[in-house]
């Protein structure tokens, strides 16, 4: 059967996608992943040949909010990659299936690619009463167990399965739990954000099929490609950090001219994202452009980190650059780096951060998750 | 004989949802619908920041996304008397319109389509035949003869490849599809578009609220600020992508979404036209206002009720009234310190977890028991339905011209009465109308917006009471909004700065609910009542009624002999 199976470049040819976008997508793509030039002769052979990735997708404690984000993949051939280059076989908000027919869908694919199939979830599993969650009068837990057994790798799409998000929040009154605490001895890619970018998602996908290996990933399950740095050392409005330019109050004149939103309860300096460089929905914006601060979606228990306008705490000494990192190690978030930039200049501060970027998500000490 | 049959989980819905029904000779003669997750929420947001919870109800839908949090920041405001500048209303309304369009168009092509359209029908449809029935109903540039043929060809290898990913399993050649092989591939055409079309509109939630889904609000105002000399604010680039986004999607609803809506419609109005009516009490709280959220006269959405599908008269809703809405929990899966009987206004309400049913794996729930985490919301003791249908019904019944005009026209284009609307195809051709409506409203908005920063109002936030010292000590506030499901309010008691008690009242629990301690059943139960089942193995039928609410949860449907009790042959599907 898979010799049947059309190349992911043969359909996307058959769409309408011609050569030259083919491979300017799989540029974009390796540029995504952080990856060398020679990366991308692995995409487009990747692409070029493989069959469809069977995928089984569930859906426990959520709000679909990770499906919606998926199909807003912004360029027109990664919205194809969720139709035509994954076998989508399982994914309660898209299938025509319901009911029997729709559960036999991920039967059928447990046993016809044991080992070969990607399991993705969207949603926290709650431990307290295995009932808080059913489906087809089985409980998150066992469904979940049960297709991991053979999976060859689990993806737990956003704060919910990475981290257990807003259910998690205390008092956690499900006992909600993301995948990693439910089930082991797989790969399991967290891939963080409420929801994650859709091109985050997407570039998690791309990376799965042509690599045919899970990237590589921070002490917290994430991939380093798109959660190595901090919101606040790619923001935009960084030089109004840095200068000492802050918004005071909402649509004050510095709101009016794009200043720091710092002193408004930016998170921005305790989170790992890539908002700051992809940004939403086709680069359109992301919350600090328009005018909010972050508050931190991508870090695991953000929801109970303090109130999202109150500022990080301040403490006095080198200034404001040295506090926000004094601040991460305060919540033990900071970079080596950060920590041993006490005093060093911002500028030869801002070097060896980047030049060391590549390491950073492994040295990253994490907080505690809830 | 009767058979009871289990369908779960029912699919292309938001959420996990339960409905149980009884089928006798080919005809539901009783349902029950069922909730089977539960997150508590509400218990969460006990304690903490007014300010911060809309954050967290944005969280209870990502597919209805921004609704909660626009609902809760009118909550706040209204608890501690915040009014919001002009701009940011209007904001809110277009952030409002963006997703109304969004969600209503994502429902009808990739969550509702399928159970009208047979998707491998299209297959040995004629491109050419096609093109010309398109072309017969729209101006909509994609409609050669090559374009279909490239359509089908694409799915015929997607087919081919054995590997049918999404489409696998589904009900194809029942005979409840009755389109034209053509007018499928052309649903298949736009199904695709559709997917592709859906993530440009949504640009003006990330324009505005920085991100979609979950976009960003702020209590008293919106958090993005005005400057058209500046870069990093909203200014003549950013206003220009939103009117294109909106002059965009106006195109592509009126000559795409509407076209295919009528053109199926007029295969399924002899049927479906009549089967689904349901319950015939509609509630729509009103919303998008044009003169302030606290003057509900200007609404484009009246407020109001219709009681036994009068449409002479509309009833007043008061929300802050402790006899009219009401929940109960008789039938769900918690407790009540008052005991199971009592009814709550939402101010007094309590979420304390109480699961009695079946320990899973299980066959099926015991409705004779509490049997649902969805709560059982009344107004005056009535059971309500909520969405598109109500509002267009208020809005149709209040007289108002441009509801009359769009109704009338479909009305006399299907060749069929009023009396069609209280249907499953009336409820699924009110979301597209209403679309139609949306589209215009949001190109006004835009308008009195541009027309407002040319006059020299930029502002967009009202900081009098952002800090927590200028509140009272107690405060009480109820938000509502017209949610694209239905009528969404928001309860919260605020002490001492923080939350005190926070309760939704949702579109779904309205539709979804079980059975109240009269007895009484509520949207979904109701309207599954009657609906033909030829084959119970493929529940074709009962899809289409249920996904004509665009139920936000996810589903399980039983089916019981004619007593309810006594099981005959199980059969889980």
């Amino acid at each position: 059967m898979k010799n049947k199976q059309p190349s992911f470049y043969e359909e996307v040819k058959e769409g309408g996608i011609s050569r030259k976008d083919f491979l300017k997508f799989c540029t974009t793509m390796a540029a995504l992943l952080g990856l060398e030039s020679s990366g991308i002769g692995q995409i487009v052979k990747a692409l070029d040949s493989k069959p469809r990735l069977p995928v089984i997708w569930f859906h426990f404690q959520e709000c679909t909010c990770c499906s919606e984000s998926f199909i807003r993949a912004s360029h027109p051939i990664v919205a194809s990659i969720v139709l035509d280059k994954i076998s989508l076989d399982y994914q309660e908000t898209l299938m025509a299936a319901s009911g029997y027919q729709a559960e036999e869908a991920y039967k059928a694919v447990m046993a016809k690619y044991p080992g070969e199939y990607i399991v993705m979830v969207e949603g926290s599993i709650p431990t307290e009463n295995e009932a808080y969650c059913c489906i087809g009068g089985k409980s998150a837990l066992q469904i979940l167990q049960e297709a991991a057994k053979n999976a060859k790798a689990v993806v737990a799409w956003g704060n919910c399965a990475s981290a257990g998000c807003v259910q998690a929040a205390s008092p956690n009154p499900t006992g909600a739990q993301p995948v990693h605490k439910v089930i082991s001895g797989k790969p399991i890619i967290n891939v963080q954000g409420c929801p994650p970018i859709a091109d985050v998602m997407a570039g998690v996908v791309v990376h799965l099929l042509t690599f045919d290996r899970i990237p590589q990933l921070d002490e917290l399950g994430r991939p380093k490609a798109f959660y190595s740095r901090r919101v606040h050392d790619t923001c935009y409005r960084r030089a109004n950090f840095d200068a000492g330019l802050f918004v005071e109050s909402f649509d004050d004149e510095g709101a009016k001219r794009g200043y720091c939103l710092y002193k408004m309860g930016c998170k921005g300096p305790v989170t790992y994202n890539s908002c700051g460089i992809i940004k939403w929905n086709d680069g359109v914006s992301y919350p600090i452009q328009s005018g909010h601060p972050c508050i931190g979606c991508s870090e695991a228990g953000f929801w109970d980190n303090g109130p999202f306008y109150q500022h990080l705490p301040s403490i006095a000494g080198f200034g404001i650059e040295t506090t926000a990192d004094k601040i991460g190690v305060g919540l033990g978030v900071a970079t080596a780096v950060g920590v041993a930039g006490h005093a060093i200049v911002t500028n030869i501060r801002k070097h060896r951060e980047i030049t060391n970027a590549p390491a950073a998500g492994s040295e990253i000490e994490t907080p505690k998750e809830s | 004989m009767a058979e009871r049959i289990v369908i779960d989980p029912i699919t292309r819905i938001e959420g996990h949802l339960r409905v149980e029904i009884e089928v006798k000779d080919g005809i539901i003669t009783d349902a029950y619908s069922a909730g089977t997750m539960v997150r508590g929420i509400e218990t969460i947001l006990k304690g903490r920041d007014p300010r911060d919870a809309w954050a967290f109800v944005g969280r209870v839908c990502g597919v209805c996304t921004s609704t909660h949090s626009l609902t809760s920041v009118r909550t706040v405001e209204n608890a501690l008397g915040i009014t919001v500048p002009p701009n940011a209303e209007l904001i809110r309304n277009l952030m409002a319109n963006a997703l109304y369009i969004q969600d209503h168009v994502v429902h009808f092509y990739v969550l509702h389509a399928l159970d009208w359209v047979d998707v491998v029908s299209a297959l040995k449809a004629d491109p050419a035949e096609a093109s010309r029935i398109a072309q017969s109903i729209s101006s909509w540039p994609k409609s050669s003869v090559g374009y279909f043929t490239d359509v089908q060809k694409k799915f015929k290898n997607f087919v081919d490849s054995g590997q049918l990913g999404i489409f696998a399993n589904g009900y194809w050649g029942h005979s409840a599809y009755k389109l034209p092989a053509e007018i499928n591939l052309i649903a298949v055409a736009h199904y695709l578009e559709a997917l592709e079309w859906q993530k440009e509109i949504v640009k003006v939630h990330t324009i505005f609220g920085g991100k979609n889904p979950h976009p960003n609000y702020l209590v008293g105002g919106v958090p993005c600020s005005i400057n058209i000399e500046e870069a990093n604010a909203v200014n003549a680039e950013r206003l220009a992508m939103v009117g294109k986004l909106f002059e965009d999607a106006k195109t592509f609803v009126d000559q795409v979404y509407i076209p295919d809506l009528l053109a199926i419609a007029s295969f399924y109005k002899s049927d479906w036209g009549a089967i689904g009516g349901g319950l015939s009490n509609y509630m729509s709280f009103g919303d998008f206002p044009t003169n302030g959220y606290n003057n509900p006269d200007s609404f484009k959405i009246p407020r109001g009720v219709i009681l036994n599908r009068d449409l002479s008269k509309i009833h007043e809703i008061k929300a802050d009234d402790p006899t009219q809405i009401q929940e109960y929990v008789n039938n769900s899966w918690y407790d009540y310190s008052k005991g199971d009987k009592a009814g709550l206004h939402p101010w007094e309400g309590e979420t304390k977890l109480n699961y009695t049913g079946p320990k899973p794996p299980y066959e099926q729930l015991d409705v004779t028991q509490k049997y649902s985490w969805v709560k059982t919301p009344r107004w005056k003791g009535y059971p309500m339905e909520v969405g598109p249908l109500s509002r267009m019904l208020v809005g149709y019944a209040s007289g108002k011209a441009e509801y009359k005009e769009v109704i009338d026209s479909t009305l006399k284009a299907l060749d069929v009465p009023v009396a069609a609307l209280f249907s499953t195809l009336g409820r699924t051709a009110a979301r597209g109308l209403e679309t139609k409506l949306t589209c215009d409203w949001a190109l006004e908005f835009f308008q009195q917006l541009l027309t407002n920063i040319k006059n020299g109002d930029s502002r967009t936030m009202n900081n009098d009471k952002w800090e927590p010292e200028s509140w009272p000590k107690s405060a009480k506030g109820i938000g509502m909004v017209e949610a694209p499901r239905g009528a969404l309010s928001h309860f919260i008691v605020i002490e001492d700065k923080k939350i005190e008690n926070y309760q939704l009242v949702v579109p779904t629990t309205w539709n979804a609910s079980p059975r109240d301690p009269e007895g009484k059943r509520s949207a979904y139960e109701e309207s599954l009542i009657g609906t033909p089942v030829a084959d119970p193995k493929v529940p074709l039928e009962v899809l289409r009624t249920i996904h004509s609410f665009d139920p936000c949860l996810a589903c399980a449907v039983h089916v019981y002999d004619e007593n309810g009790s006594t099981l005959h042959d199980l059969k889980t599907y």
